[in-house]
């Protein structure tokens, strides 16, 4: 599923969240959204699920309007994870997971077995399942959240600061599994996140915003080695030092 | 409006079962009787209910029906045939606009443009009157009002109503031209203040059962201050056309009665502790008017503890009945003012109106739409439950977190399986304790039935409250209470039940 967004903006008030932005988020890839708390890179990923509409320009999903989608059908085809995990409190870690397939009238046998699929994939602990979200610690919760978003094997993932509300040590493993997450999905994933390191480790592409315009975009090499911009560089320069992608980084100081 | 009334007592009766009609069952619709709630209203009730059942025709009681607001709309609207009033309260608080000189011939003209019509005068009068004891009275030679003038010491305490009115007291005291200075006191005590030789002189209703009591000395109101309030009964016109007519039955009471007469009559009941069916026959067999019917006029004797299992039984219904449809009606009132903050407001402060209005007030208005009995009970009980219904589940709903909002509408849901799967079960413990809040609040109010003849509680509470007898208002109150207590308990154990585990330990930290 390709997501673009053409010359698209958003006020909230007299604020400009989005400026102007057209961007194209290629079928297949992972693209991060980085910038500093407030670039309205939360907004733009909330513009491609309709969770917000767009003052002026378009959002594009495979080339066509996403307003001429029905609405409902398409967000089945997206999942989307925030950055606590949005999990429903009154549901088991496995009820939510299933909640969409279930209501979607799965029979048990198929949703337990995509259940089992996915706690492989997610590295969950069965015995956590029957838990409920008060009862799981914050990376499990993520790993619950991402079980939801994929259950019904969706053609693109949306991400909102996935690894934001974790400690450090929780922060770097599930960074690494979240990795192997989106090479295993293998369809575009597009994921927000203030963090040089993350945004280096996970994404093919990173798209740095700062006040609701695009900076620069490409490899997390290219701007490194060729920032378009004197923000670029100090932004970067923010960036926890990553293995492979910290050499980089010296290299462009 | 006549088939309306009637048709919701024929509910309350066959939901109840406890005002049916003892003895052979005469045909066609019952007569229906009621009196308000003192104890004289009630003993006419019951001798126009002995007398006219001596005709053969059937007749239904409902005693202390209410106040005088309730039992007059009960009779314009149909629900109700007959009733005992007085000359005074139809002048001065029902009719006043169309009474201007107090005649009988302005009454009647208004009546008939209700379709009522009137007895004559029973014989009494039980207007505003002044008291001293006996043996005071005596002692200073005071028969009549305008001897308190030569006695400038006398020590006046009023009731408040009586002291405020332009014509209570400082229309008296300008009439009389008395020389005291009267002060307000509460009625209750004022018999104790005259006992005690702290007061002299008081004001009373002229056949109230504790001038017997306290042997008190009723003064001549001998320059004609106080309005009269002559006792009659008033019915619908109608009656006259029946077959047989209960009309000439009723006028056999006129001019039957006499002051004295009527505050032994009371005392008795109220003193004494006779029951009202007792003393309505001694005073017709007195009076020679015997009624040949004695299986209709022995009530069925109920046991103590059957008593309060029916008020129980009457109180259940009306509380559960209520509750389920505020829950039915309150729960999408909420979810509409949460999907809707303009309309939201309107809607919360609409119920948060109806709580204000006072319950006696929404009685009368119930009355014309929906009769007497169990349904203005269900109503009032009803519109009262909506408003910590429709607040929790507005306040339930409008306080779920955003990202949990949002999480719902990623997924692809709509919003009906939004509002079934997701919303609703996080609101829930704020629904629930709503519902609680509700049914408490209920098991309390349905003793205001009692006030339009639906029974309950109330019911050994108004008429303990009449006779001053604390053990038969104890009979009501106390098992509200363990109502109200058990209703909270349940509602505690359906929340554990209920609401999931996930919600419960979040609302605990």
């Amino acid at each position: 599923m390709e997501l673009e967004l053409a010359d698209v903006t958003k006020r909230f008030g007299p604020g400009v969240a989005i400026d102007r932005i057209s961007l194209t988020f290629p079928a297949g890839r992972t693209t991060a959204l980085l910038g500093p708390s407030g670039c309205g890179k939360s907004t733009l990923l909330r513009l491609l699920i309709a969770l917000v509409e767009p003052d002026q320009g378009q959002v594009l999903v495979d080339s066509k309007p996403l307003s001429s989608y029905p609405i409902e059908p398409l967000r089945r085809r997206m999942g989307y994870v925030i950055q606590d995990g949005g999990l429903f409190p009154h549901l088991t870690a496995a009820e939510n997971a299933t909640l969409m397939a279930r209501h979607l009238g799965w029979d048990g046998a198929r949703v337990a077995a995509r259940l089992d699929e996915l706690r492989a994939l997610t590295r969950f602990p069965a015995d956590a399942l029957r838990r409920y979200p008060t009862e799981l610690s914050g990376g499990q919760i993520q790993r619950v959240a991402m079980m939801r978003a994929l259950f019904l094997d969706p053609e693109a993932l949306l991400l909102d600061e996935p690894l934001g509300a974790l400690d450090p040590l929780v922060r770097a493993e599930l960074r690494d599994d979240l990795r192997g997450i989106f090479r295993a999905f293998g369809k575009t994933v597009v994921v927000v996140t203030h963090d040089v390191g993350e945004a280096a480790h996970l994404a093919d592409l990173v798209v740095l915003m700062r006040e609701g315009r695009v900076v620069q975009q490409g490899p997390y090499a290219t701007l490194a080695s060729a920032p378009a911009d004197p923000f670029v560089t100090a932004f970067l320069a923010t960036g926890t030092a990553v293995p492979g992608a910290s050499r980089p980084l010296e290299t462009g100081r | 409006m006549r088939s309306r009334g009637a048709a919701a007592l024929a509910l309350a009766a066959a939901a109840f079962g406890g005002c049916a009609d003892p003895g052979p069952k005469p045909a066609g619709p019952p007569v229906v009787i009621a009196s308000k709630s003192f104890t004289e209203s009630v003993i006419l009730g019951e001798i126009a209910a002995d007398i006219v059942r001596g005709t053969g025709l059937a007749v239904e009681h409902r005693r202390q029906l209410g106040g005088t607001k309730v039992v007059w709309r009960a009779l314009e609207t149909g629900a109700v045939d007959v009733y005992a009033d007085y000359t005074g309260t139809l002048y001065e608080e029902i009719l006043r606009d169309e009474t201007p000189h107090r005649t009988l011939d302005e009454l009647d003209a208004a009546l008939a443009r209700r379709g009522l019509a009137r007895t004559a005068p029973l014989g009494f009068d039980n207007g505003y009157a002044l008291a001293m004891t006996d043996a005071r009275a005596e002692a200073l030679g005071v028969r009549r009002i305008s001897d308190l003038a030569a006695h400038p010491d006398l020590r006046l305490v009023f009731s408040n109503e009586v002291m405020d009115r332009r014509d209570g007291w400082p229309g008296l005291r300008a009439r009389y031209a008395l020389p005291q200075v009267a002060r307000g006191m509460d009625h209750d005590l004022a018999y104790r203040a005259l006992d005690a030789g702290a007061a002299d002189v008081m004001d009373i209703y002229a056949t109230d059962a504790e001038i017997r009591a306290h042997h008190l000395r009723v003064l001549e109101d001998d320059r004609g201050y106080f309005p009269s309030y002559a006792a009659l009964f008033v019915y619908r016109a109608g009656l006259a056309g029946r077959t047989p007519s209960p009309v000439p039955a009723l006028r056999r009471l006129e001019g039957r009665f006499t002051a004295p007469g009527m505050i032994a009559l009371n005392a008795r009941a109220k003193l004494d502790h006779v029951p009202e069916s007792e003393v309505a026959v001694d005073f017709l067999r007195q009076t020679h008017m015997e009624v040949s019917l004695p299986s209709a006029l022995a009530p069925p004797k109920e046991s103590a503890v059957a008593t309060i299992g029916r008020h129980a039984v009457e109180h259940t219904t009306m509380v559960l009945l209520s509750l389920l449809a505020a829950i039915a009606v309150g729960v999408p009132l909420g979810v509409v003012a949460a999907r809707r903050p303009r309309v939201g407001r309107v809607v919360v402060g609409a119920a948060g109106l109806l709580q204000t209005v006072p319950s006696i007030a929404l009685l009368v208005l119930l009355i014309p739409l929906v009769g007497i009995g169990t349904p203005p009970a269900l109503v009032a009980l009803f519109l009262y439950g909506l408003l910590p219904i429709v607040r929790n589940t507005h306040t339930g709903l409008v306080g779920i977190p955003e990202p949990l909002r949002d999480s719902a509408r990623a997924l692809g849901l709509r919003p009906g399986a939004r509002l079934r799967l997701v919303e609703l079960p996080l609101a829930l413990p704020a629904i629930v304790a709503g519902v609680k809040t509700s049914a408490v609040i209920a098991v309390g109010t349905a003793t205001i039935g009692a006030l339009v003849g639906a029974g309950g509680f109330g019911q050994p509470i108004l008429t303990g409250i009449r006779l001053d007898d604390f053990s038969l208002i104890l009979q009501g109150a106390v098992p509200a209470a363990v109502m109200a207590l058990a209703l909270e308990w349940i509602f505690d154990t359906a929340e554990r039940r209920v609401v999931p585990r996930g919600l419960r330990k979040q609302r605990g930290t």
